[in-house]
């Protein structure tokens, strides 16, 4: 298609004026992450203040929340994972009674918000003493991602071939090595998209972990990056730097897997 | 599979339909059933019936609360939806180099922790944060104000925020939709004469249908959802000014000890996300048809 030269500089200014726009936050909490801190005297690195991550992470405690947030991320993204390929396999390749119902369930469940859900939990799982344990924070949003994952995971086996899945049982194949052997290891594409969202969406998490884990034994690192700013409502530098460490972990996978961020996000929310 | 025995795809299905069901469709339930109690989360309860669900429009806070969700609306979907279908429709028309680069960079909002967005947006807020050394720097310094802190401005200040989250992704998704319209479309329109707006309206918008329809419930459920934004940036303050139907679940629930009420209002949010859904995807199945 014929463009003329001064559309496309057009063009190129919009490009640019809205990156721009969606990057300047981001270069403002950094530049007040290397800036000096309020009343400090060090001259830092050519004007450059790394040291505040240092502060941040030994002020704010973040090495035992990063943790916490890491132990929670694994926890929740191994079990939604390996439960959201079994049963995205059954809705996928079988045939079976109730399975209409059954996965408009599982549909549902991906438009309750949080918020529907905490109130009872958190009370409940008082009752039987479970509330300030990994599993509070855990479960919940194991059970929100396998919500996605079943019907994500089902795509994906829709689309296989049957034929592959034919052949692999004419030759004496158990339905499990079909799936285990086969079809997961050729569908490591969706399987990555899933892993990727569901780390992110955990990592990210703030009413769960904040309700389920009143006494902070379970705190994740945004939440604890809420708490910091709380007690260094002045100490914009600090609170910067510890805004950078809780966000960098995500933002790194997202920079190596960004394809599959974008294709989750955008593919995921449309419907049959 | 021929030889599948009966019981197996329920196997298969185990974990996740107990995992699901127990964490997510019971409470899901007991939310219903505690929002006809009347319960301060450690006494006796009392059953009330509908009375928490009348609370929705007679409590002048839960009105406010809804009507500032209507209000990040706006923000979080309008606003968007009207910058994206600009951008992505003058992207889409000129061949620009480095769009993978650009889609990454307008994307990342989307991958941050909210609490991470509401520490960056708070101090391009702050009395002397950036935005009123802007406003100072080019001589408009009667327009700097406490911007979280002013019964005004906060809401939209909070709004502005979402702008900022939502816009990248539905830019993204439009132009991935609009890199669907068969090219030829477009040369057939401007062999015919018609110029960028014409030809925005008579094909680039209709072809898109259904992806506005995706953006719109995508922003629209996470402005209804909003939670860590206000919680973070104003604790729904100055006064009640912006708190909204999320944060006055939690307040209630655990802090005011209400928590039928807190239970209500978190059953009516997934009323209106349901059916917002449903009537959204009616609208993108008509188009197929």
């Amino acid at each position: 298609m014929s463009t003329s030269a001064a559309e496309r500089a057009v063009n190129y200014v919009i490009l640019i004026v809205f990156a721009a726009f969606a990057l300047a936050p981001i270069v403002t909490v950094l530049a007040a992450a290397l800036s000096p801190q309020s009343g400090a005297e060090s001259a830092g690195l050519a004007g450059l203040h790394p040291g505040n991550f240092v502060d941040a992470w030994s002020e704010g405690e973040f090495s035992r929340y990063l943790r916490t947030s890491v132990l929670v991320a694994v926890t929740v993204v191994s079990v939604a994972v390996i439960a959201s390929i079994l049963s995205g396999f059954a809705f996928g390749t079988m045939r079976f009674g109730g399975s209409r119902v059954l996965f408009y369930l599982f549909l549902l469940g991906i438009m309750v918000p949080a918020e529907a859900i905490v109130v009872p939990l958190f009370y409940d799982l008082r009752e039987v003493g479970l509330t300030n344990t990994l599993w509070a924070v855990a479960l919940p949003q194991i059970a929100q991602s396998i919500a996605f994952g079943t019907y994500w995971m089902r795509a994906y086996f829709r689309t296989s071939p049957p034929s592959l899945i034919e052949a692999a049982t004419l030759d004496g194949a158990s339905p499990r090595r079909v799936l285990w052997s086969i079809l997961v290891p050729i569908g490591r594409p969706a399987v990555m998209t899933l892993t990727v969202l569901a780390f992110m969406w955990t990592w990210n998490e703030f009413l769960i972990p904040l309700v389920m884990s009143p006494n902070g034994d379970f705190r994740t690192a945004p939440l604890a990056l809420a708490i910091f700013k709380g007690q260094h409502v002045q100490a914009t530098a600090l609170l910067a730097a510890a805004a950078v460490l809780v966000a960098l972990p995500v933002v790194i996978v997202y920079l190596f897997a960004q394809r599959h961020f974008i294709r989750g996000m955008l593919e995921g929310a449309v419907r049959e | 599979m021929r030889h599948q025995r009966r019981y197996l795809p329920y196997l298969y299905l185990t974990p996740a339909l107990l995992l699901f069901g127990t964490f997510l469709l019971y409470p899901l339930v007991r939310s219903a059933q505690f929002s006809l109690f009347s319960w301060d989360g450690l006494g006796a309860s009392e059953f009330v019936g509908f009375d928490n669900y009348v609370e929705l429009f007679t409590d002048e806070v839960l009105r406010a609360a809804f009507g500032h969700a209507l209000v990040l609306i706006l923000f979080f979907s309008v606003l968007p939806l009207g910058l994206g279908l600009v951008i992505a429709a003058i992207l889409n028309r000129g061949q620009v180099r480095g769009l993978g680069l650009f889609r990454t960079v307008v994307f990342l909002p989307q991958v941050l922790a909210m609490v991470v967005v509401a520490v960056a947006w708070r101090q391009i807020y702050a009395p002397n944060g950036t935005l009123n050394t802007a406003l100072r720097a080019v001589g408009l310094d009667e327009l700097t104000r406490t911007w979280l802190g002013d019964y005004t401005w906060t809401l939209p200040a909070v709004g502005m925020v979402g702008t900022w989250v939502q816009t990248g992704l539905v830019t993204v998704l439009l132009l991935a939709g609009m890199g669907r319209v068969p090219r030829d479309l477009f040369e057939a329109a401007r062999l015919d004469g018609a110029g960028a707006v014409r030809e925005f309206f008579a094909i680039t918008l209709p072809s898109v249908r259904g992806e506005i329809a995706v953006a719109l419930t995508l922003t629209i459920v996470a402005a209804l959802k909003t939670f860590d934004l206000v919680y973070v940036t104003t604790g729904g303050g100055p006064g009640n000014s912006t708190t909204v139907p999320a944060y006055e679940v939690f307040q209630r629930a655990f802090r005011e000890g209400a928590v039928g009420s807190a239970a209500a209002i978190a059953i009516a949010l997934t009323a209106i996300i349901f059916v917002l859904n449903v009537i959204v995807n009616r609208i993108a199945e008509g188009r197929e048809e």
